[in-house]
């Protein structure tokens, strides 16, 4: 039962990524077509299948006090640093919102992976005297939400939705909700990720989900080629500030979009694989647009999913021509970006309003032979360059491992 | 003597806790005075014992609230 009109509208945006040290570095960056994907020359790496990685553009620590960075994992130093940019945006501290009335929610993949194998090998090294009293806090799923709920005061509650790469879209749309009952009047949303690592790597590679491409990094990420082999993991983090929109136009602020809708289902169909057809991810998308009170033909242009993986990018393009349909202008920035796990919902959350404030659709890099696969030939993908277009209504989709599927709609201011 | 233990501690303090070398005098309370939690308090526990090679058990840790108490306890304890 809905307390409010359901009118939420976002006013702020930060990030920091493998393109850039902020939104509009990152956009700038996507726009050029210009990759974050580079390979790791680490001696570690020589015996690993998949050696790529897009690594952040600026490191986290450089961005924060030292004092403070050494007590952070990385993953929550990333969301610090995107959070803080969000909320300087948004104007939301000038404005006098009480602590009581902001929320967070922030969500990541794996964690603080870098910390729990860091102290692991202290641990077997030195001993467990020499482990550090910030293990727990550093490595804890909850960590980027409860740093980035300390760094802007909010004690509205502070939450952290967990389900692999669609974490921060589920965080938005939980975000949503907190405003939709009138639980928060101010929530501050997003996904970090920073477990590049051999573990991790190791993991992926053995499930064959990762992109062999060594030679030609910048190649490598290609959702919807023929030629795709498995994603590319990235780091970094993404923010969006949400608001009422009634409490944000009354104060002044700007808003970049309106978040129209969400919809989120799970598969029941495989602990790893995606229904070959996206049926779960086509009950998700189909239930955000509902739920923005738009129809199919309403959604202009889809930031997908889209992470190069063989199964994944038909999957979804199943599920994207079945329920928007064939007009809608599709394009996938994991392409330059990597995949950054469970800060990808979020990411792709802020490109997605960065396409309807602009008008302009990225394109998705490395699409040089589309699938022979019927959806993916039936949907029209940007590629080479970005297209403009009259654009009022767009979806981003979000897919995790566990089958789990999140789909947001955003709508022009 | 008394002034490298002081040094050493205010190196601890800084890199641990970004405490100011000239703020790390003994009177000054960890807690109090300078914003040092019990958690930074366990490192700086650690740090004591790889540079001054002396371990302070965790009821004796208990029992340090000044840098001039830290500094007394390595004092005594060092070999």
């Amino acid at each position: 039962m809905s307390t409010s009109d359901g009118d939420v509208v976002v006013t702020g945006l930060g990030a920091t990524t493998p393109l850039g040290s902020d939104v509009a570095s990152t956009w700038d960056a996507l726009l050029a077509g210009r990759s974050g994907v580079s390979r790791i020359t680490d001696d570690w790496v020589k015996d690993f299948p998949a050696q790529l990685v897009a690594r952040l553009a600026t490191d986290p620590a450089q961005q924060i006090d030292r004092v403070r960075a050494r007590r952070l994992d990385r993953s929550q130093q990333v969301a610090v640093v995107a959070a803080e940019e969000a909320w300087r945006d948004s104007g939301a501290a000038d404005a006098g919102v009480a602590p009581e009335r902001v929320a967070v929610v922030f969500g990541t993949g794996i964690g603080g992976a870098l910390t729990l194998l860091g102290q692991d090998d202290i641990l077997e090294e030195k001993g467990p005297k020499r482990v550090s009293p910030f293990t727990i806090p550093m490595l804890m799923p909850n960590g980027p939400a409860a740093a980035v709920g300390l760094a802007v005061g909010a004690k509205g509650g502070v939450h952290a939705p967990v389900s692999a790469c669609a974490s921060g879209a589920e965080a938005i749309r939980w975000g949503l909700d907190l405003l939709r009952f009138d639980r928060a009047d101010v929530v501050l949303v997003g996904g970090a990720e920073a477990c590049v690592h051999p573990l991790p790597m190791a993991g992926f590679a053995a499930m064959r989900a990762m992109s062999t491409r060594n030679d030609e990094p910048e190649r490598a990420s290609r959702p919807f080629d023929k030629a795709r082999d498995g994603f590319v993991l990235g780091e970094g983090a993404a923010a969006l500030v949400l608001e009422r929109g009634d409490a944000a136009r009354a104060r002044g602020a700007r808003i970049h979009a309106r978040l129209a809708g969400a919809g989120g289902t799970a598969d029941g169909y495989d602990l790893v694989a995606p229904h070959p057809e996206g049926e779960g991810a086509g009950r998700a998308i189909a239930a955000a647009v509902r739920d923005a009170g738009l129809t199919a033909a309403d959604i202009n242009h889809v930031n997908a999913h889209a992470t190069s993986t063989p199964v994944g990018d038909t999957a979804e393009a199943s599920a994207i021509l079945n329920t928007v349909g064939a007009h809608t202008l599709v394009t996938a920035t994991k392409s330059q970006t990597g995949h950054l796990l469970g800060a990808a919902g979020a990411l792709e959350s802020v490109f997605t309003i960065l396409a309807l404030r602009d008008q302009l659709v990225p394109a998705t890099a490395n699409l040089d032979d589309p699938d022979d696969d019927a959806a993916v030939q039936a949907l029209d993908i940007v590629r080479r360059e970005p297209r403009r277009a009259r654009l009022d209504a767009a979806v981003n989709d979000s897919f995790g491992f566990g089958g789990h599927n999140i789909a947001l709609v955003f709508t022009t201011a | 003597m008394s002034e490298d233990i002081q040094t050493g501690l205010a190196e601890i303090l800084e890199e641990v806790a970004g405490v100011a070398p000239a703020d790390a005098t003994p009177e000054k309370s960890f807690t109090e005075d300078l914003d040092v939690d019990s958690l930074s308090m366990v490192e700086i526990a650690t740090a004591v014992e790889d540079k001054f090679g002396v371990a302070i058990p965790d009821d004796e840790l208990a029992n340090i609230k000044t840098v001039g108490d830290a500094m007394s306890y390595i004092q005594k304890n060092k070999a």
